[in-house]
Order: structure tokens, then sequence, then C-alpha cells
């Protein structure tokens, strides 16, 4: 296969991976994070030594570093997840920062210039059969009794706590699944490019992953996975007008939320209910009233 | 009364910073009674209820929930110990379907995590088939079942306050707390609505506690009836008694009355 294209159905198969493990958050537990990229880059940086200096092998270093992604997800979820909306959304952005500038100084990471050298471990069957690991497990968690747990948290937590769901337990946990997938796409990642630095996961590829899934349809599998797929194939046949890839996100997504705030496959039943069409609202709302 | 306490709240009082919602009130229900509390708009029914749902923690007093001090838990430890409630505003899950929201009911009586979820163990399996039961029978109950697949945000109002109590009544309660169930319902609903709240007592065997403005509803179910007003409890007896009471008409109706 064509180097090109070979490379950019790895990145269309990471960025499933991240977009999918975010909707679990954003989309079905209502749950607005914007750090996602921090988790991937524990992922990253966590796999990266562990093949580098430790000599693991690359299945052993991607799962301890999705495991290291997870208990982060948890320590830091345990705290912010008693904010709400915007709140989370702060606070979760902050954890993203501190993150890439704790990578950014420390030696073991390389400090800015990063790791380089990593060997090349990930290949197409790597991602295909982690993509359809992610998604098979992600599917299996939303229809069960932990899924509608997380979807009546993102419905209404008032009544969610009142049928004995323990509303903490549950978002936690979901932010540790999150954490884990995404550290997951932070190791193939690392394996594929071989060097990583801390801007490699900064503030703008946590919003990337959610556009993706904003995009594709909050709330809905297949969703996240066309999101993924057009917002990694769009900037790539715009290369000549690189500069202006993150203005046509911006219009992208103005435009959705006016003709289609649910995403491309979101449900269109009754009235909106997910936090961030909400959110659009209220501000389209205020736009029109002035 | 011969039947036993399940509830019972001793000199409860809260405060919303300097308000006081309820000063020193005693509460008791029995098993298998139908009580309902009226009061005058912010007389404190909601508050009561939402003490003892674990919604607010009471600034004094106790609670007792089948001889188990409850004052102080939250909503989701209190809810497996048998304390299930509908809510004044109505709170479904408007997104999901109508026997999704019936199954969430069942979460405190299944046990399933993540793993169990993942690999789909036959334990977890075993488990999901009995609450899809559990759950179509409560649907059957209040006759929603052919509406199951619907989205519970097209369902009409009154279906609405059906799909509530059937989602309350799916976490297996001893006590069913109803707040304002008859709220605008018409009269056609409303009837049915007395015939349910009974069949749920006499037929499933649960305790009823209500909070309701209809005086016909409350006066024609109601064994015994409280009254609050001011946060305090003014009245308690049978509708008859209650109705005849003078601070209850002056309560209601105002001092020359």
């Amino acid at each position: 296969m064509n180097v090109y294209y070979l490379q950019l159905l790895i990145l269309i198969g990471i960025n499933i991976i991240m977009a999918s493990s975010l909707n679990l958050v954003i989309g079905y537990t209502g749950q607005l994070s914007l750090g996602h990229a921090a988790f991937m880059s524990l992922g990253a940086y966590t796999s990266a030594l562990a093949t580098l200096r430790l000599g693991l092998p690359f299945g052993a270093a991607l799962l301890i570093g999705a495991v290291v992604a997870a208990l982060f997800g948890i320590v830091i979820g345990l705290p912010t997840l008693q904010l709400k909306g915007d709140y989370l959304a702060i606070a979760t952005l902050g954890f993203g920062e501190i993150v890439r500038i704790v990578f950014l100084n420390l030696d073991i990471t390389g400090g800015a210039v990063g790791l380089r050298g990593i060997p090349k471990e990930t290949d197409f069957l790597w991602v295909i059969c982690l993509v359809l690991i992610t998604g098979f497990a992600l599917n299996r968690i939303i229809h069960s009794r932990v899924g509608r747990a997380l979807l009546a948290i993102r419905e209404d937590e008032t009544a969610a706590e009142s049928m004995g769901i323990n509303s903490t337990y549950y978002k936690t946990l979901c932010f540790g699944v999150g954490a884990f997938f995404a550290g997951i796409g932070g190791g193939l990642f690392a394996h594929w490019f071989r060097y990583i630095h801390p801007n490699t996961f900064g503030f703008l590829n946590s919003i990337e992953y959610l556009c993706m899934v904003v995009l594709g349809g909050l709330g809905n599998m297949w969703g996240a996975v066309i999101g993924a797929g057009l917002l990694t194939i769009i900037p790539e046949l715009l290369r000549q007008i690189a500069d202006l890839r993150l203005l046509i996100y911006g219009i992208v997504l103005i435009i959705m939320m006016r003709v289609r705030p649910q995403g491309i496959l979101g449900q269109s039943q009754g009235k909106s209910t997910h936090t961030l069409s909400r959110y659009y609202k209220q501000i389209l709302g205020k736009i029109k009233n002035r | 009364m011969a039947e036993q306490t399940i509830l019972k709240a001793t000199n409860i009082c809260h405060s919303f910073g300097g308000l006081m919602a309820l000063k020193d009130v005693d509460f008791k229900i029995s098993s298998k009674e139908i009580v309902g509390l009226i009061g005058p708009n912010g007389a404190g029914k909601t508050t009561l209820f939402n003490l003892f749902t674990g919604h607010y923690c009471p600034t004094r007093g106790e609670i007792y929930f089948n001889n188990r001090k409850i004052n102080g838990l939250k909503p989701y430890q209190i809810t497996p110990q048998g304390i299930a409630r509908t809510f004044q505003n109505i709170r479904i899950f408007s997104q999901m379907s109508v026997l999704d929201n019936v199954l969430i009911g069942q979460h405190c009586r299944t046990k399933t995590g993540l793993w169990g979820a993942i690999i789909r163990t036959s334990g977890s399996k075993r488990e999901e088939a009995r609450a899809y039961e559990t759950a179509l029978k409560m649907l059957h109950f209040v006759n929603l079942e052919e509406k199951k697949d619907e989205h519970a945000s097209n369902l009409s109002y009154g279906e609405q306050r059906r799909l509530e109590i059937a989602r309350a009544l799916a976490t297996d309660p001893t006590l069913l707390l109803l707040d304002e169930p008859a709220a605008g319902m018409n009269p056609q609903e409303t009837s049915t609505l007395i015939k349910l709240i009974r069949q749920i007592r006499d037929e499933m065997n649960k305790t009823i506690l209500l909070i309701e403005h209809d005086m016909k509803v409350v006066m024609s179910i109601s064994e015994r009836v409280a009254v609050l007003n001011y946060g305090r409890k003014i009245a308690e007896g049978t509708p008859q008694e209650v109705q005849n009471n003078d601070e209850v008409i002056k309560a209601y109706l105002g001092e020359s009355a």
C-alpha cells in the first residue's frame, strides 16, 4: 500500500479510538471534558518510555500506557466531576495544560525536545484490531446496566440519584474508561510517528476530538467514527490552505449547530438535552435577542 | 393501629439560610397506609419529601426507616433501602425509551459492573433478562406496555406521570412518595390515577405518602391526612377530621372564614 494512504488510514483509526472514547464521556454521560488529549499524551509517553527504556513488548507497553491514563482519569475525575457544565470544562482544560507543562519540564520525558527514536511498532493490523476492540467494548458498555446509568446521569442527575445511581462513581468510571482508550490511542500514535513532544497533545488537539464527536453526533457510536474519518480526511484535502484549517473547523461547527445541532448521526427525537447543543442554543438565543 | 411503623421522623427542622422551612415536625407512617400530605404553597411539603429521600439533610431531627437512621444518607443510598419517589415537575429521562426508563429503576436491584457488561457473563445476561421482565410487568401495571419502545419525551403528560410511577415501582420500594401525581391531569386521567394508587397499595402491598393539591384525590384515597402550614404540622387525622379542623380552614381560607 502507498505509504501516504497507509498513514492516513492509521491516523483515521487512532482518531476513531480517540473520538469514540471521548463520545462516552461527552455524548453518553454528558460531561464536557476538554482534556482528552492529555490522557492521550499520558498513554503515549508511558508506553514510549516502556518500550524505549524498559524494552517491553509493544502490547504490554500499550496496556501499561492505557492503565496509567485510566488511573489519572480516575484521580482527576474524582474531584473535578463534582463540578458541572462550564466549570468542569474549565477544570479539564486546566488539567490538560498541567500535563503538557509537566511533560515539558521533566527530564525523563525529554523536556521540550520530547522523545525520539521510539520503535516503530504500530502497523495497520494493530490499529484495526484496537479500533474493533474499542468499538466492541464501548458498545457493550453502552448497552448494559452501566450504560443506562451513564445515560440517566446525562438526562437528569437528580432523578438518576433517586433511582439509586451513585453518580460520582459512574461519572468517574466513565472518565477512567474514556482515559483508558485515549491512552491506547496515544500509545499507537507514539509508536507510529516515533517522535512525540509535549505540544503534540495540546489543547487544540482536545478541541479537534471534540469537533469530531460533535460533527458526527453526540451519543452515537457511528457518529464518532464518521466524525473522526471526515475530520482526518478533509484537512488532508485542504493541504494547500492548511493555515485556514482551524478557521474552517470553526465555520463547520457553527453551520452544524445551526442546521443540525445533533450532529450528522445524532438523535433527532424531541428536544435536545445534550450539554453542548444546549450551550450553543443558549449562545444562539443570546445573539438572536440582540 | 396495629400495623407497624415503617417511617418515623422526630423533631424535624430544616432551614434554608435564615428561612425555617420546617419546624419541629413529627411524622409517622405505618405499613400499607395511604397518607396524604397537604398544605398551602410553600408550607414545606416537598422539603419534607426531599428530607425523606436524602436530597436534603435535616438541620435538626432524626428520620428512621424500618428502624434504621437514614438522615445524612445520600439518595442513592436510601433508594435501595426501599423508598422511591416521583417528582413534582416530571423528571423522566426524556431522550431514552420508555422501557429503558423503567429498567433504570432496576439499577439498585442489579449489580452488573463494567466487566460483566463487556464480557456479558452468563450472570449478567440472566440479570438483564430478569430486569427486563420486571420492567415489562411495571409497564403493564401502569398500562404503558404498548409504548415501551417510544421515546419518553413523546408520551402525553398523563402518560409521563404514569411512567414516573412505574420507574419508581421498579426500584422495588416499600414506601412510595408521590409528589403531586395528579397535577395537570384532566378529570378522566385523575380518576384512572386514583384507581392506580389504590392498586399499588392493594396488589403490590406498598405504603404510599402523597402530596396533592387536588382535594378530591386526597380526600378520596387517603386514610390519614397531615396538614403543614408555614413549616409546622397543624393537623393530622382522617380526611373527615381534617376537613372540619378550624386551624386547617384558617390556613386555607384565612382568619375571618
